[in-house]
């Protein structure tokens, strides 16, 4: 009884509200995204979203009922359970253009890579979660979650999925930055990485690497990621201060990009509403994330603290990823941008790291 | 901070908020950078930006690869590319579409709905700028006529794509199948293609496609107001398909079309030493050409609704009663498990009394007293009678699906039929009946429920051929990179190993040497100088006369639909085989008649292209000893091919 009246009491609004608002910018967008003129119908793609989104609610307001604490006694079942997916995709995957990333449920194309983002953060929540030792982590601590990463990023790796090997790589080395290093492990690590570089360029698929290339130079840029780039900087630009209007962008009209309803999404959106919808988009991700902040530095066991720094990590490094890769400061990867972009793994499993953030907020007093 | 209060605080965990504060900060900047680069984008750039939109002039251009050439064995090209024109319309880029479009017929000469086509593709949710193809393959005079009004029809333009050609026409068409616009179930499947492209549909085409593709290039094109193509900004080079080099040889399929020319009926002829498909040839084939860029609907409904159905690849497809081909199962099956001897006599007094009724032999005299090797050579129907009853239908399905006989062989080609080798449990399963003894007399002699496809018997023949080994049927031989090297080949591959004693084979073999050599052989018309050719005919039954099998006696006076299908099995030479050849002539006539020149011709050919080696060292070409017969026994390493193919 007590815990529902603190669940209505605490129940954190802004975070609802935020998350409400950017479905809402999704569902306007990938409507653009799609839309073939007055008289055509409206693409079954826009139903989906909503179904996705209504779907994603749900999931968030159960997700908020339950203790995140219970979550450390899961974190590595859950993880083990995502990691075979990623295998299960390997073997039984739906592949579209070129890469396998689905797994057809039939009514649903699970995309394991957006579980483990989550699976990769509550595990490295997990570990960390012990107070680190006077200065900070060693070394030797960091080899247990290296493995942890290196598992899922490889398998990853493999779709391949270069933008979800990127972010699982970019939280995990901001928890370890939260959670306290010691200065000799910041610099080896930094060390080892620079190693890497060179190892990871020849891995790279000959596509990535031209994307690198002509990240750098434009010129030296073939076909696709720079036309790319190009359509999507046109689009955004010509958006201006106010935008075309809602459904008016040209440049989506154009279907310069097969992923304008994923993960050029933001071009779609800014042409029609301009810099003021852009300003706007990205201030509600900066309250989500700062509101997200906020909940971690005022919670009152490491766990939950460390937890809703990795869910705000996961938030911010996509949408800074994103937007920046629209706007041509970052070379092409794939990467959705949160709530926005279509897709129904990568909306109910935003709305999911969501919930845990208001569960966190609602139970950061009890103890 | 108190470190006494610290406890008692909202914040429990100081150690973490130096760094989110850190973290923090970061992300404000990285989000400010972000909002810095859109106010440079949508506030500073606003113009150019806009007027980039405006005349968004650049268009992505896809240009498909050219496909992947067929060599046969020799490396003689079978299908090439060969350049055609197609007209496309972007309908967004003509001011008065309709106007264009009426030009556009005139010079197309009207016979293409231009606005017809166009309405399709928005149906089918053709996305804006998106050309649309109007017209396929004009031919010369209508291409220079566009050309030459190019100024008067915006938003038209000529598209030069590579086409399919098949150098020989029919040649093989079964095989080398056909290429088609993808579909929209394919679109869905294979996301790498889009609308328009070209996709290969049916048999070597359709299952080496990732190979023959290759990978399209495209280009970014900058055109002017009116949609016409200004500059290239830049190109992306594609990306050649790989070659397939099939083990076909051309001139043994020229021969064996030749022969079976304006007969319906199917030959395959293997290499018995690997499995190697040499020649495939089914009639009445089509002519791949007709597909290449989408088929008129006529041409389809002709082929389509044909009563001989020439789409249709006899060779996997087509399932026929193996007739008396099917004798010389019997005999080994017979042999091997004990039921029978070399010294077995059954007497043939024209038929049989079995249940209560007659079955005939084919020779209405009947055939005497009669042991194996003559019935063999004779195929004389009562004594293979006899030796089904002795061994039962089910001993008899084993040893049918030792040779293959009942299952698919695994070629690489679509929708290839397994046939049917009847036993007591594939009858109860079937139809829910038990099996009758009298129905195992209609299956020792290849009749009743067998039944097999053209490319099972070639199995079959090979493996007497090369002692019981059976290949998988193939027809690759290689894929060729783009460098002229092997990008990958195709071994032999063995699906199984059939103990048949030697001695039993050496006794085969012999008398099916004397169905083409001895006194009483049916198949005298396949006899080859200098080399032992070994044969078994057959004949699959059409209608049998109700109440009796006996086949007429003057067919040649029967309405062609209703005479039966000729077989024959063959291998060649005897001492050490090189060619194994099933052929089917439907409605044929009787035994090896149709069938034995067909077989005879392509032997000959075969062997004028690879004269018989001696088949010992010792032995010099012009030794007139008599060669023994010995069981040719192949070294179990199967990737010992033969080397001179």
């Amino acid at each position: 009884m007590a815990l529902d009246r603190r669940l209505v009491v605490r129940f954190d609004w802004t975070i609802f509200w935020i998350v409400l608002a950017l479905a809402g910018i999704g569902l306007l967008s990938v409507m653009s995204a799609s839309y073939r003129g007055p008289h055509k119908p409206i693409d079954p793609l826009v139903v989906r979203q909503l179904i996705w989104i209504a779907a994603g609610l749900v999931a968030m307001l159960v997700v908020m009922l339950f203790d995140y604490r219970a979550l450390a006694t899961y974190a590595y079942p859950f993880y083990v359970i995502a990691v075979a997916l990623l295998i299960a995709v390997e073997v039984i995957g739906h592949s579209t253009g070129g890469s396998r990333r689905w797994i057809n449920l039939g009514f649903f194309h699970l995309e394991p890579s957006e579980l483990a983002k989550l699976a990769v953060v509550l595990v490295m929540v997990r570990y960390f979660r012990e107070e680190p030792p006077k200065g900070g982590w060693s070394l030797r601590q960091m080899i247990i979650p290296a493995v942890l990463l290196g598992v899922p990023v490889a398998l990853v790796l493999k779709q391949p999925d270069l933008g979800t090997a990127l972010i699982l790589i970019l939280i995990t080395v901001t928890l370890v930055f939260v959670s306290g290093l010691n200065s000799r492990t910041m610099i080896a690590l930094a060390v080892a990485a620079l190693c890497v570089m060179p190892l990871g360029w020849h891995y790279m698929k000959p596509y990535q690497r031209q994307r690198l290339v002509s990240f750098v130079n434009p010129q030296a840029d073939p076909l696709g990621s720079g036309y790319h780039i190009i359509q999507s900087e046109i689009a955004i630009g010509s958006g201006g201060p106010w935008g075309k209007g809602f459904l008016k962008g040209t440049q989506a009209r154009l279907n310069f990009l097969p992923e304008q309803s994923t993960d050029f999404i933001f071009a779609v959106f800014a042409e029609e509403f301009g810099l003021a919808g852009s300003l706007l988009l990205i201030g509600l991700y900066t309250i989500l994330i700062a509101r997200g902040a906020w909940i971690a530095r005022h919670t009152r066991d490491r766990f939950g603290a460390l937890l809703a720094i990795g869910l705000v990590a996961i938030v911010f490094w996509q949408v800074a990823i994103n937007i920046g890769m629209a706007t041509g400061l970052l070379p092409v990867v794939g990467i959705t941008l949160p709530l926005v972009s279509y897709g129904g793994s990568s909306v109910i499993a935003m709305m999911i790291a969501m919930g845990l953030l208001i569960s966190i907020n609602i139970r950061r007093y009890f103890f | 901070m108190a470190k006494f209060h610290a406890k008692r605080q909202n914040r429990p965990v100081p150690k973490l908020e130096p760094r989110i504060a850190i973290l923090t900060a970061a992300i404000i900047t990285v989000l400010g950078l972000v909002s810095v680069r859109l106010y440079y984008l949508q506030v500073m750039q606003h113009h150019q930006m806009s007027e980039l939109a405006d005349r968004n002039r650049i268009r992505l251009h896809r240009v498909p690869a050219p496909r992947g050439l067929v060599f046969d064995l020799r490396h003689r090209p079978l299908v090439d590319t060969q350049p055609t024109f197609d007209a496309e319309i972007v309908p967004e880029d003509s001011p008065n579409l309709s106007e264009t479009i009426e030009r556009l017929e005139g010079y197309l000469g009207g016979d293409d709905h231009v606005a017809d086509k166009i309405a399709a593709a928005d149906e089918e949710g053709r996305p804006p700028y998106e050309p649309v193809l109007v017209a396929e393959r004009l031919d010369w005079p209508k291409v220079v006529a566009l050309e030459a009004h190019q100024l008067e029809l915006p938003g038209v333009s000529l598209e030069i794509t590579p086409g399919r050609h098949y150098l020989y026409g029919r040649l093989a068409a079964h095989l080398l199948g056909y290429v088609g616009e993808v579909s929209r179930e394919d679109l869905i499947k294979q996301t790498a293609y889009h609308m328009g492209d070209e996709i290969g549909k049916f048999g070597l085409e359709r299952g080496w496609e990732p190979f023959l593709r290759g990978q399209p290039g495209g280009q970014e094109v900058e055109v002017d107001a009116v949609g016409r193509r200004l500059r290239v900004l830049r190109e992306m080079p594609d990306t050649p398909g790989e070659s397939v080099v099939l083990t076909i040889d051309l001139d043994l399929q020229q021969t064996a079309e030749q022969a079976l020319q304006g007969k319906n009926g199917a030959l395959v002829a293997l290499d018995p030493n690997n499995g190697d498909i040499l020649a495939m040839v089914s009639y009445p084939a089509f002519d791949p050409d007709v597909f290449g860029a989408g088929v008129k609907s006529a041409d389809w409904r002709a082929l389509m609704s044909n009563a001989d159905h020439p789409l249709q690849n006899r060779v996997i497809q087509g399932t026929y009663p193996p007739g008396s081909t099917f004798k010389v199962l019997d005999s080994i099956a017979g042999l091997q498990e004990g039921t029978l001897n070399e010294d077995t006599v059954y007497t043939c007094g024209g038929g049989i009394w079995f249940g209560g009724r007659e079955y005939h032999c084919w020779r209405k005299h009947g055939h005497g007293s009669i042991a194996l090797h003559n019935a063999i050579v004779r195929s004389c129907d009562v004594y293979f009678y006899n030796v089904g009853q002795h061994l039962g239908v089910d001993r008899l399905a084993h040893w049918g699906n030792l040779f293959g006989f009942g299952n698919k062989t695994g070629v690489d080609l679509d929708n290839e039929k397994a046939g049917v080798m009847p036993s007591s449990a594939w009858k109860q399963k079937r139809y829910h009946e038990r099996w009758y003894a009298a129905e195992t007399l209609s299956v020792a002699i290849g009749q009743g429920y067998v039944a097999v496809t053209p490319l099972q018997l070639a199995q079959f023949a090979a493996m007497i051929a090369n002692g019981g080994i059976r290949y998988r049927p193939q027809f690759v031989k290689e894929v060729e990179g783009l460098d002229g090297g092997v990008a990958r080949s195709y071994p032999p591959i063995v699906e199984q190993r059939v103990d048949i004693g030697p001695e039993n084979l050496a006794f085969v073999r012999n008398a099916m040497a004397d169905v083409v050599n001895g006194a009483g052989g049916t198949a005298h018309k396949a006899q080859l100088p200098g080399i032992t050719v070994c044969a078994k005919t057959g004949t699959a039954q059409v209608v049998g006369n109700k109440g009796s099998l006996v086949a007429g006696e003057d067919e040649d006076k029967m309405p062609e639909k209703y005479r039966d299908h000729a077989w024959l099995i063959a291998f060649a030479p005897k001492e050490h085989p090189q060619i194994a050849i099933a052929c089917l002539v439907e409605h044929g006539g009787h035994g090896g008649a149709a069938s034995a020149p067909i077989v005879h011709a392509v032997m000959q050919r075969f062997f004028e292209l690879h004269p018989p080696a001696p088949p010992t060292p010792e032995l010099t070409e012009d030794d007139e000893t008599p060669r023994p017969a010995i069981a040719h026994v192949l070294e179990d390493d199967p990737t010992d091919a033969v080397e001179e193919r």
